[in-house]
């Protein structure tokens, strides 16, 4: 019992700092809000206008939850290149030497990276508001699109502490992380219905964590039926999974 | 009983691959004594270090903190120690009172006292007037500082400096040098350094060992090893006369990290 109070209290210090710097330095906060920003101002309103894409609802609000997804995704896939960062400037073995466990460490980065998307995600969801999506007033509902979004950065950037943890160096992370980001967002259902993909498109959607992420949000964002359920199950193991690999491998980030 | 070694370091070997790190260290620190690992880069002293602050697993041998053996109880040793790596390490995108209170939380540091603990050991290091100014506009010998008064924070009875002023100018360098000094006459806290300076050596350390090539080659104080040499004899010709070597040239292994991984994406 007390070990998890001490790793709770950890990720809640690790937390913390994460909403600091965020305090100091807010033009992060801004520069990324401008790609969101492009994608729904140009894609979505072309792509309103043409009708291509047939969706039960506006394409603009089908879209906008896609784009809060891929918001999350973009800030947590390249969440290494901060441990790599810290590894290199002797702050990771700093932390590694105090009582913290591995998995508390872990943890407490992952969730870091989830309170940065968050943060990130109520400046996207502002932006579409403005733009006249239907966003639900709910506040259990925006809870919950909360657990999401946390759950979701926190599997996607253990993951890119996973392949820090391989490839050892910033650069190869970046290219990695590059190379993955865009088949993980097109082999969702982030900018169009699964229906539409062909066969092959669509298995690789129904592995990919951000299909389930995006289905959630597009459920209690537009209150609209979804797999609740599922898409939290499946976001609950994928982030359990991708933090235990990470814990693993972080010793030998500091070796 | 009697109280145990603040470190005691058995027969201590580190393998990366093929490349030996550190091969046969036996090494005692008597609790409230500076000690001084000396010698060139890729000595071995920093992976010495790695081992008995649990971030490296021992190939073979012992290291233990007061009497606490670092593979078996790793977490309560992270609780007696103070740890400064080499690298200026504190988190430029906070500001010096965050850096400190971040390891208060992470030493436990009961909320109550968090902020008085976190404000003293800011104001110890010289740190009070700058405590709330962000890191990325200190310069390196208030980082050096700022990550003193972040390994104190939990009260430490060992203290562990990995090349305390590598890279500081030598005012800075002194500054550190008081500080340390300082603290050991305030706290009688242990410390253990590492340094390739030998007017560092001389200065902080009741005692050295010269560490050259994985191996340790001599122990004693600065003015014992000194004087078996001769009443002119300086550290300088110490390390030489038991090394064939100068603290300059370096040893084989100058760069461990590099062939640390070399070694580990060979597999």
């Amino acid at each position: 019992m007390a070990a998890w109070r001490q790793s709770g209290s950890r990720v809640v210090a690790l937390c913390l700092v994460e909403l600091q710097k965020l305090r100091h330095d807010r033009k992060e906060l801004y520069t990324r809000a401008i790609q969101p920003a492009l994608w729904l101002l140009i894609f979505g309103e072309t792509f309103s206008r043409l009708h291509a894409i047939p969706t039960s609802v506006p394409y603009l609000d089908y879209l906008a939850p896609g784009i809060l997804a891929q918001s999350v995704l973009f800030i947590s896939i390249f969440y290494g290149i901060q441990i790599i960062w810290e590894r290199d400037a002797g702050v990771l073995a700093k932390l590694m030497a105090t009582p913290t466990p591995r998995f508390a460490l872990v943890t407490g980065k992952a969730f870091a990276a989830g309170v940065r998307a968050l943060v990130q995600g109520v400046v996207v969801l502002i932006l579409a508001a403005v733009l006249g999506v239907a966003l639900t007033a709910n506040p259990l509902r925006l809870l919950a699109v909360a657990v999401v979004v946390i759950l979701s950065a926190a599997f996607f950037s253990t993951l890119s502490i996973v392949l820090a943890g391989i490839v050892l160096s910033r650069e190869r992370l970046m290219g990695i992380g590059q190379a993955i980001t865009m088949p993980l967002f097109f082999a969702s259902n982030a900018l169009y219905p699964v229906a539409l993909m062909p066969g092959w498109v669509r298995a690789i959607s129904k592995v990919n964590p951000l299909s389930y992420e995006v289905d959630a949000l597009r459920g209690l964002l537009l209150d609209r039926p979804a797999a609740i359920g599922t898409d939290l199950a499946v976001l609950v193991v994928a982030a359990g999974v991708g933090i235990t690999v990470a814990a693993s491998l972080l010793p030998r980030l500091t070796r | 009983m009697s109280v145990p070694a603040a470190v005691s370091i058995r027969d201590l070997r580190v393998l990366f691959g093929d490349t030996i790190a550190v091969e046969g260290v036996d090494l005692e620190v008597a609790p409230g004594e500076v000690f001084g690992l000396l010698g060139p880069n890729g000595a071995g002293k920093t992976t010495t270090i790695r081992v008995l602050t649990t971030l490296l697993p021992a190939t073979s041998g012992s290291a233990g903190v007061f009497g606490v053996d670092v593979a078996r109880h790793p977490m309560d040793v992270r609780r007696l120690l103070g740890f400064v790596p080499q690298q200026l390490s504190a988190d430029a995108a906070l500001t010096g009172r965050e850096n400190v209170s971040l390891f208060a939380r992470l030493f436990d540091v009961p909320r109550r006292t968090r902020p008085a603990v976190v404000g003293e050991m800011l104001e110890t290091m010289g740190l009070g007037e700058s405590a709330d100014r962000l890191v990325s506009t200190y310069s390196g010998g208030m980082i050096r500082r700022l990550e003193l008064a972040q390994a104190l924070v939990n009260r430490p009875r060992l203290l562990v400096l990995d090349e305390p002023t590598i890279g500081l100018d030598p005012i800075a360098r002194s500054s550190v040098w008081e500080r340390i000094e300082r603290l050991r006459e305030e706290t009688g806290m242990t410390v253990l350094l590492t340094t390739h300076y030998l007017d560092e050596a001389d200065a902080l350390c009741d005692r050295v060992a010269l560490m050259h090539r994985a191996r340790l080659r001599a122990l004693g104080t600065p003015d014992g090893l000194k004087a078996d040499l001769g009443p002119d004899a300086t550290l300088e010709d110490v390390f030489r006369h038991h090394t064939g070597d100068t603290l300059e040239a370096g040893g084989d292994m100058r760069n461990v990290r590099q062939t640390r991984r070399t070694a580990s994406r060979l597999g």
